[in-house]
Order: structure tokens, then C-alpha cells, then sequence
């Protein structure tokens, strides 16, 4: 037992270590201004006192992550400022290019990968060897997790390592543990509130619902220390009465219901279907203005965006998503069972991504990555997750639209669904049916008819917007293959979404 | 006996993995969930990895970036895409006003021209500058770096891959016992061999598809199609002279093959024929005047070179530090010393093949005679490592202990040359790579170390010790060239050093194969006398 134990971490070990091969031969590749971005935050809390944090703006790029982030930053600044000074110097730092401002900043994602493996080590280490390998194949080689963090450049894979962390203590039924660790995940990126929800019903029901005593004590408990996690992140910036402004720099509401490009959420549908009825209505003889404000430019002002449809507010979102989310809690109340907490989490996070406000396609991931624990847990399960990995990770192109990742982001890809399609198959093995004929493995896993032909689609999708638009078209309506792509998406999407509920209704 | 392995895991073959799965203790069970469907599939799934690396990897820069006015081999390659597509087939080795043959004139066989006149032609579709005649000259551009890059990797995937796959299946065909893992594990090893990698896509050079043919031809042997090897091996020929390092091996095999037949003469004859015909073919244009086809032969034997250039670790470099071979005699004469002593280091593993011929043999056969040529031969460079390294990879599960070592070596006699390419992250990389893959859970290396028993140098009293110490050595070097600026007096120190060291291992490493293959053929003509004719 003990040997087997030993054996299986080996594995673990040997996934990360050739993860972190492939992480360290894509140094060279394309970054986004997000690594500027995190250049640039090493500069603000290593030059500044933590008071000017939230107000410099020095660069265009300034901090509007939590302060733990904040102050992970400063951790890292110090390590930069032994490699170069001027990797952390405010002025002479902006769009800083050398090659140990790259090495560093590259390397310390991929150390601070470690969080993920230990993560991913903690959830798995009690189930059957099988699966076991299996979610770390899906996580730690997770396609997109390489794509968004090692050549986009963010620090994803730390914080969804600190997600799993948490989400293996909810299981174990540890629950101030799991509870404390997602209150420090909020302090570090606010977008992982999403599922704050689901934690707050699921703690309250599962951890504090014992009697009338414990259970307040307990509710006090939990109450103090999330309080003090808040009180480690927030307080010095409320001791100075700042929090004004660390808030409207964490929320900036001004950027639109949409990001430049369309992430493939909800809100694509309305906007075509805007655009579609404006068409329309203007064929049959209404005036219809159209709207002085566009979304395939990116930042949007004050005036509606929309033609005929009504305006959405940040705050018809946040209704929306909690709408969206709402079934969840409910079971979540009724029965709190500490094996289904990572599926209401993914849950979460997908009406999140599909309702939120100005969402980024990097947001998939923060389903993805524990929908990856719950793809083992029946066939079904790994049908869906089969179909709606895929269709996050396509989604993610258009980050990388240089021709060199060109051939990365596709090996990945497919690298990513064989890994996918030769593990559940081995899974879900018939091992009746596999005796009788020798040789060829029967499973039960097959992917339906629909599934397969909307996945060709994909293909159709990329070939259109890789070689039919630029041929015809050339640079005419160079939205289109983005509209495309994330139209399409958004299909898979959203049936994912509502596959999602069903599952949690039943 | 290297046909029977010892019984390996408890028993359990591969159907019974899934149910023996909760034990755990076999080498299959652990790699089933992605092995289980069978060499193709497995084979799909590592190769889109291979090629993921791959592409990686030429990310990163090549060979003369950015340093005129010679740059390196990627200008190289590039120029004689220019030269290809722009001048007429005769003027391609002629020098002539615009083709300096000084400036990287074209010295590789016409399957080379051919080769560069296609992805000449590609280049020109989407990025004319970059081939433009004489006006391209150091042409460096995003694109341009980008479609060069392509090109390598797309011959990869035509040549060298389905080579791959062609020797896999043939090659564990033969070995009814080897397990699906140990079959994936051996793919991985042929796919990520980490020179051919960094030579290809970081260095710059196309030889995958010279080793993609020769590859292809080992394993028409192995399924014992000789016309089939004729035709392959004459083509990888024709792509890089330096295929001839694999020549002896062939030749004594075949030799050996074709006089055990009813009919010898006939047999020489008709690969005879097949092999000229494809010389005929694809030196065509070349053979129309004598004139011809002496100046496109003169430029493939560049001796006026020397016999060596650079560190490379081989027998002439190494002991020039004590007797300066190139004073001492003149380069005629030296070029008759090297034959001599390159067709004698072949000879043994040669008189093997003709006497006893057999497919393990053969393999072994192929290694001796390549590391031959690369520690005798004339005008040997660094990159030849390859052509031993390749046979090596093939024997990867016959040659335990001493496979993962040869790598580093190899890998170690590359280490300056891939450092003035700054290669060295790839280097780094990919030696870990190789490393955790060669020593992936399961132990592939570790079940087999019994087999290898028979004979083994760990028996010699202070064979390990000399190998720690060997390996101790080859890190600091490692870490003092890349930290130390050596002494005014001997600025190639440390490169002299690091030769000395691989050529030293390689001896070893020859002398060690060479034992094997004989021990082989001697136990064959003991115990399997119906395997003499396989």
C-alpha cells in the first residue's frame, strides 16, 4: 500500500515534471500585455509605499487585482530585484523586453505552478489509481491552463491551484479549512466570488447547522476568520482610507458588457439578436438609430450599445448569474453533501462566465479545471466534460494570433482530446465485453451523434475563419472569424450549462 | 536469448491490465489508460507530442541569427533556396556570377537540391523576398524564420514520422513479447531523441529526412524487403553524403543475407540494379557530361577542409592535442589514414554481418559502423553524433544503463555548439525531458538490466568509478563554460576538454557495442540454429 502510494505520487511527479519541460521550451513565445501588466505591478509595490499602490498611474496598466495579489507581487519583486533593477523600476521598467525581465517573469509562473500540483495532489491522493492519473493528465496538462498562463502569460494555474486546495478540504468535510482557503482565493483574484455563494449556503447548512450552541459558535468561527482573512488583505488600505478607490480600481464597470473579443457567454446571442431585430425592424419601415457605441471595439461609454433591445446593467448581470446559480444553492440547502461541492463550484463559475459582466475567455478555466474532478465520475460526466473542454480550449485561439503559436495552440488541442478520448475509454472499459474479444477494448464511452458533428464543426469554424475569410474577404470585416468563433462556442456553452443543471436537479 | 526476455511483470499480458489494475504492480498498469489501443494509436498521440516539442523548440533562434555576414546553417539552407529556385538545374553546383559557391555554395547530394527547390517554391508563395536572388542574402524576417521553420517540420512528419512508425511496427513484430507500454516507451525515445531535435529545429539542418530514409530503410530490412532498403538507402544517399556512415552496416548485411541464398549472384545483382537505378534517377540532370557529374562530386567531398574543423569528439581531434596529424602529414595522405583507419574500426561489426547475418545484428551492426566513421572518418562534424546516436535509439531497449548515458554524451559533445546558437534552455530542457522520460514510472530500463548481465563492464574493478567520475567531470564543465572566460593562452580549453571527455565515453561506449554484437552472433551459432535465416 505504502509502495503504491509512492508509486502513484511518482506519476504525479513525472506529469508536472514534463508539463514543466513543455512550459520552459514556450519561454520565447508570444506575450500579451498581461506580462507588462505583472511587470508593471512588480514595479508599483516594489518602488511604492503600499499607500500610492492603488492610485500610480505611471503606466496604463495599473493594479486592479485584490491585495494579496498585491502583495504576491511584492514577494516576487524582490527576487526580480536580485535578477535585474530594472525590472522593478517604475519608469525606466515600462515595456522592459530583455531577456531576464522574460526569464523571470516566465520562470516564476511556472514555480508558482507548484500551488496546482499540490493542489491536484491533495484532491486525488485518496481515489483509485485510475483516476487518480487521469484528472492530473486533465489538469496539469490542461491545455488551456497552458495557453492562458505559459504563453498569454497570468498567473492562473496558482490560483486554481489554491480553488483545488480548498475544494479537497470541502470534501474531506474540513470545512473552515476549505472555507478559509476560498476567502484568501478572493483576496487574491475577485473574480473567483462567483461561486462565494454556493460556499456561503454550503458552509452555512453543512458547517454551521448543528444545534443551536455549536452551530452558533461555529458560525461565529468561520464568521471571524474570514473576517480576519479580509481584515490581513484589506485592512491597511482601510486604515488609510483608500478603500474607495482599491474598490472602483477591482470593479471597473466602465469596460463594458463585453470584452473586445466576444468571450462565449450569453450575451453574444443578444447582441446578434439585437443586431438581427434591428435589421429587421428597419426592412419593415421603423427608424431604428444605430447605436453610436460599437463592440467589436473593445472599451464602450455611457449610451446604450444596443439598437432595439433594452441596456444591460452590471447590475442585471449580478441579478442573472445569482438567478442562474440559484437551483444550486437551493440542493445546496436541501441536502449539503460535501462529494458535490466541486460540481456546484463549476457550476458556479459557468453561470458566471455565460451571465457575467465583461467576461474574458480566460474565465472557461475556472470551470474547466474542476469539472476536470468531476469528469471521473461517470460516463456521463466524461461525455460532457469531453465536449465542453474542447470547446473552452478552441475558444482561447484568438488569444494567440500570431502565426508561430499557430502549430502550438493546434498540437495542444489535439494532444489535449486524444490524451482525453484514450483515458476515458481505458475508464470506462467494458470489462465483460473486453475478455470475449481479445485485443480490442470495448468502452462505454462513445461520443453521440451530435456531439460529434457539432466537434467537426469546430473544425469547419477554424478553416473558415483561418483561410476562407482572409482569401475572400482579405481584411474586410476582420470581426467576422471572431464572431464566428465565439457564436459557435457559445453553442457548446451553454449546452454544457444547462447539461450542468440537469444534472444537479436529478 | 535477446530474443527471449525474462519474464517480466507477474504474468499478466495486456488484456488482463484493467483487472489487475488494482494492484498496481506492473509496469502496464500504469501506462494502460493511454497504451491500451494498440502501436498506432499510441503512436498518433506521442508524435503530436514530439511535435509539440518540436515546434517549441523553433521558437527559439537558429544557427547565425543575426550575425553577418556568414550567419549559419539556416542561411545556408535559405540560400540554396534562393540558388534552387532561380537557376537552372546544371548551374546549381557551377559557380557562376549569381552562384558564389564561397558563399555557402551547395555541397550536399541533388535530393538536398531537389529538396530546397520545393521548399523554395512554398517559400516564394507566401514570402518572395525571402528567396529573391542575390537580394536575399542574410534575409531574416518573422515570416520568413517562420515558413523555414515549417518546412523542417513538415518533413518531419512526412519522413521521418512515418518512418518511425514503419520501424516500430516492424521491429516489435518481430518481439512478440514486448508489452504496448514498452512499445510506447520506444516510440517516445525514437521521437524525442533530443539532438535530432536541436540540431533540426533549434540549429537548423534538414536531417530528418536523411535519417527519416535511412530509418525507412532499417526497417524494410527488418521486414525483410531488401529492393525495398536499396531504394531507401540510396535515396538518403543522395540527400546527405553522411549517410554513408550507415553503409558498411547495410552492405555487410545484405552481403551476408544475399550468399546465403540458392542463387548469391543473382541476389547481389538485382539490389545491384535497384540501386543504381534510383542513383541514375535522381542524379539524372547530372549525368548527361563527365563534367557534370565531377564538379557536383567534388563539391560533395570538401577536403581541402581538413580533417577536422572545431572541437568535434572524435579519434583525429582528440589526439591532435598530442601528435599535430596535420603537420606531420599531408592531407592526401591523411585522407588514405582515415579510410584505412575507419574501414578497420567497421571491419569487426562488417565481418559479423557477412558471416552470421540476423536482425539484432544488424542494428548492432548499424551503430558500430556509424561510431566508425564518426571517430575516424575525414571531416567529421560535431552533428554527426547523430547518425550513431540514431542507431543507438533503435537499440534503446537492448542497451540498458548505457542507452541514457550515450544520450548525455551525445548531447554533451553538441553543448558548445548549441550554446553559440544560444540553445541552451532547449539543451537544458530537453535533456531533462529525455531524462524523466527515459526514466519514466514503470522502470522500462531498470526490468531489463538482468538480460544484460551476460556481460557487462560493471564487472571490471573500477568501471563504475570511473564513470561517476566521468559524469562529476562533465557537469562542472558544464557549469564552468558556461560561467568562466577560460585563460587568454587556451581560449578553446574548455571546448578541448569536453571533447576529450565525450571521445573518451564514446570509446568506450564502441568497444562495448562491438563486444555485444560478437557475443550475439557467437551465441546465435550456438543455441538458435532456425534463427539463422530469419
Amino acid at each position: 500500500m505504502e509502495h503504491r502510494e509512492n508509486k502513484d505520487r511518482r506519476l504525479l511527479l513525472w506529469f508536472f515534471a514534463v508539463a514543466t519541460a513543455v512550459k520552459l521550451l514556450l519561454i520565447p513565445s508570444y506575450r500579451s500585455t498581461d506580462f507588462e501588466v505583472h511587470r508593471n505591478w512588480l514595479a508599483i509595490t516594489h518602488s511604492l509605499p503600499l499607500t500610492e499602490w492603488y492610485f500610480d498611474e505611471t503606466s496604463q496598466w495599473t493594479l486592479d487585482y485584490p491585495p494579496f495579489f498585491a502583495y504576491f507581487e511584492r514577494f516576487l519583486s524582490v527576487f526580480a530585484l536580485l535578477v535585474d533593477p530594472r525590472i522593478v523600476d517604475l519608469q525606466s521598467g515600462i515595456d522592459y523586453g530583455a531577456e531576464s525581465v522574460i526569464y523571470f517573469q516566465r520562470i516564476s509562473v511556472i514555480v508558482s505552478d507548484l500551488c496546482l500540483l499540490y493542489g491536484v495532489y491533495r484532491l486525488t491522493r485518496k481515489l483509485e489509481p485510475m483516476k487518480r492519473n487521469l484528472i492530473c493528465a486533465l489538469v496539469i496538462w490542461s491545455p488551456g491552463l497552458l495557453i492562458v498562463d505559459h504563453i498569454h502569460f497570468q498567473y492562473n494555474g496558482f490560483l486554481l491551484g489554491w480553488l483545488l486546495l480548498s475544494i479537497s478540504f470541502l470534501q474531506e468535510g474540513r470545512d473552515l479549512l476549505g472555507g478559509f482557503l476560498f476567502a484568501v482565493l478572493l483576496c487574491f483574484k475577485h473574480l473567483f466570488a462567483v461561486a462565494a455563494p454556493v460556499y456561503f449556503v454550503y458552509l452555512l447548512r453543512h458547517y454551521c447547522w448543528s444545534g443551536l450552541v455549536t452551530g452558533f459558535r461555529r458560525l461565529v468561527t468561520i464568521g471571524a476568520v474570514v473576517v480576519a482573512v479580509f481584515v490581513a488583505a484589506y485592512g491597511p488600505f482601510i486604515y488609510h482610507g483608500q478603500i474607495q478607490q482599491v474598490i472602483s480600481r477591482m470593479f471597473p464597470f466602465g469596460r463594458g458588457l463585453c470584452h473586445a473579443y466576444w468571450a462565449p457567454n450569453f450575451w453574444v446571442f443578444y447582441i446578434i439578436l439585437d443586431k438581427g431585430l434591428a435589421f429587421l425592424l428597419r426592412k419593415l419601415g421603423f427608424d431604428i438609430q444605430i447605436p453610436s457605441a460599437s463592440f467589436t471595439g473593445g472599451l464602450v461609454g455611457n449610451s446604450s450599445p444596443f439598437a432595439v433591445l433594452p441596456q444591460i446593467t452590471p447590475l442585471t448581470t449580478f441579478a442573472m448569474v445569482l438567478l442562474a446559480i440559484s437551483p444550486c444553492l437551493v440542493k445546496a440547502w436541501k441536502k449539503p453533501q460535501p462529494g458535490l461541492v466541486a460540481r456546484w463550484i463549476a457550476y458556479a463559475y459557468t453561470c458566471g462566465f455565460l451571465f457575467g459582466w465583461h467576461v474574458h475567455e480566460k474565465a472557461s478555466l475556472h470551470f474547466i479545471i474542476p469539472l476536470a474532478i468531476v469528469a471521473v465520475q461517470s460516463v456521463e460526466d466524461a461525455k460532457h466534460y469531453f465536449l465542453v473542454s474542447i470547446v473552452s480550449c478552441y475558444s482561447l485561439f484568438p488569444l494567440l494570433y500570431e502565426p508561430q503559436e499557430y502549430p502550438i495552440k493546434v498540437l495542444l488541442l489535439l494532444l489535449h482530446s486524444m490524451v482525453m478520448w484514450l483515458g476515458f475509454t481505458a475508464q470506462y472499459a467494458d470489462n465483460k465485453a473486453q475478455k470475449k474479444e481479445r485485443g480490442e477494448i470495448k468502452s462505454k464511452f462513445k461520443i453521440g451523434c451530435i456531439e460529434k458533428s457539432y466537434l467537426m464543426g469546430l473544425f469547419i469554424v477554424e478553416m473558415v475563419s483561418q483561410l476562407l475569410h482572409p482569401y475572400f474577404l482579405g481584411d474586410k470585416y476582420p470581426f467576422v472569424p471572431l464572431m464566428l468563433i465565439s457564436t459557435y462556442c457559445t453553442v457548446g456553452i451553454m449546452y454544457s450549462w444547462i447539461w450542468q443543471l440537469r444534472r444537479i436537479l436529478t | 536469448m535477446p530474443k527471449k526476455k525474462p519474464a517480466k511483470h507477474s504474468g499478466d499480458d495486456d488484456i488482463a491490465a484493467p483487472v489487475s489494475s488494482q494492484t498496481g504492480s506492473s509496469i502496464d498498469t500504469l501506462w494502460w489508460w493511454l497504451t491500451h489501443k494498440g502501436t498506432a494509436t499510441s503512436f498518433l498521440c506521442i508524435s503530436l507530442f514530439a511535435l509539440l516539442i518540436r515546434s517549441a523548440v523553433s521558437m527559439y533562434p537558429y544557427s547565425g541569427a543575426g550575425t553577418p555576414p556568414k550567419f549559419g546553417d539556416f542561411e545556408a539552407q535559405r540560400h540554396w533556396m534562393e540558388i534552387t529556385t532561380n537557376l537552372p538545374v546544371s548551374d546549381w553546383y557551377r559557380n557562376g556570377t549569381s552562384n558564389d559557391l564561397t558563399y555557402w555554395g551547395l555541397d550536399y547530394p541533388p535530393l538536398t537540391a531537389y529538396q530546397s527547390y520545393i521548399h523554395g517554391v512554398l517559400l516564394r508563395i507566401f514570402s518572395p523576398e525571402s528567396v529573391a536572388l542575390l537580394s536575399s542574402r542574410g534575409h531574416e524576417s518573422y515570416l520568413g524564420k517562420l515558413l523555414m521553420r515549417w518546412t523542417v517540420l513538415s518533413s518531419d512528419v512526412l519522413i521521418f514520422f512515418p518512418a518511425a512508425l514503419f520501424f516500430v511496427l516492424v521491429y516489435h513484430r518481430n518481439r512478440t513479447r514486448s508489452s504496448k507500454s514498452e512499445v510506447a516507451w520506444h516510440i517516445a525515445i525514437i521521437l524525442l531523441n533530443p539532438c535530432l531535435i536541436l540540431i533540426d529545429h533549434g540549429h537548423f539542418q534538414y536531417n530528418c529526412i536523411s535519417l527519416g530514409l535511412t530509418l525507412g530503410a532499417i526497417a524494410a530490412v527488418l521486414c525483410g524487403s531488401e529492393v525495398l532498403t536499396c531504394v531507401l538507402f540510396s535515396l538518403a544517399l543522395s540527400h546527405k553524403q553522411m549517410s554513408a556512415y550507415f553503409a558498411p552496416a547495410f552492405f555487410s548485411h545484405l552481403l551476408g543475407k544475399c550468399l546465403r541464398r540458392r542463387n548469391p549472384v543473382l541476389a547481389v545483382v538485382k539490389l545491384g540494379i535497384a540501386v543504381i537505378a534510383t542513383f541514375v534517377i535522381v542524379w539524372w540532370p547530372y549525368l548527361h557530361s563527365l563534367d557534370d557529374f565531377l564538379m557536383v562530386l567534388s563539391r560533395l567531398a570538401p577536403f581541402e577542409r581538413g580533417i577536422y574543423e572545431d572541437y568535434v569528439a572524435n579519434f583525429w581531434c582528440t589526439t591532435s592535442i598530442l601528435i599535430k596529424w596535420k603537420k606531420l602529414f599531408s592531407t592526401q595522405s591523411l585522407k588514405s589514414i582515415s579510410l584505412a583507419a575507419t574501414i578497420l574500426a567497421s571491419l569487426p561489426s562488417m565481418v559479423q554481418q557477412v558471416l552470421s547475418p540476423s536482425n539484432e545484428g544488424f542494428l548492432y551492426g548499424l551503430l558500430n559502423s556509424s561510431m566508425a566513421f564518426y571517430l575516424f572518418s575525414f571531416q567529421v562534424h560535431e552533428k554527426s553524433i547523430l547518425m550513431p546516436f540514431l542507431s543507438a535509439t533503435l537499440l534503446a531497449l537492448k542497451l540498458p544503463d548505457h542507452f541514457s548515458l550515450l544520450t548525455y554524451y551525445a548531447l554533451f559533445s553538441t553543448f558548445p555548439l548549441l550554446c553559440r546558437d544560444k540553445l541552451l534552455i532547449p539543451y537544458l530542457t530537453l535533456s531533462f525531458l529525455f531524462t524523466i522520460i527515459y526514466h519514466s514510472p514503470g522502470n522500462h530500463h531498470s526490468v531489463q538490466k538482468t538480460k544484460a548481465s551476460f556481460f557487462s563492464f560493471k564487472n571490471l574493478p573500477g568501471y563504475i568509478f570511473l564513470l561517476r567520475a566521468h559524469f562529476f567531470i562533465s557537469i562542472v564543465l558544464h557549469v564552468l563554460y558556461l560561467t568562466i572566460q577560460p585563460p587568454q593562452k587556451y581560449p578553446f580549453l574548455l571546448e578541448a576538454l569536453i571533447m576529450i571527455l565525450c571521445f573518451s565515453y564514446f570509446v568506450m561506449f564502441a568497444f562495448y557495442t562491438n563486444y555485444t554484437q560478437w557475443t550475439l552472433s557467437s551465441h546465435f551459432r550456438s543455441s538458435g540454429k532456425e534463427k539463422k535465416h530469419i
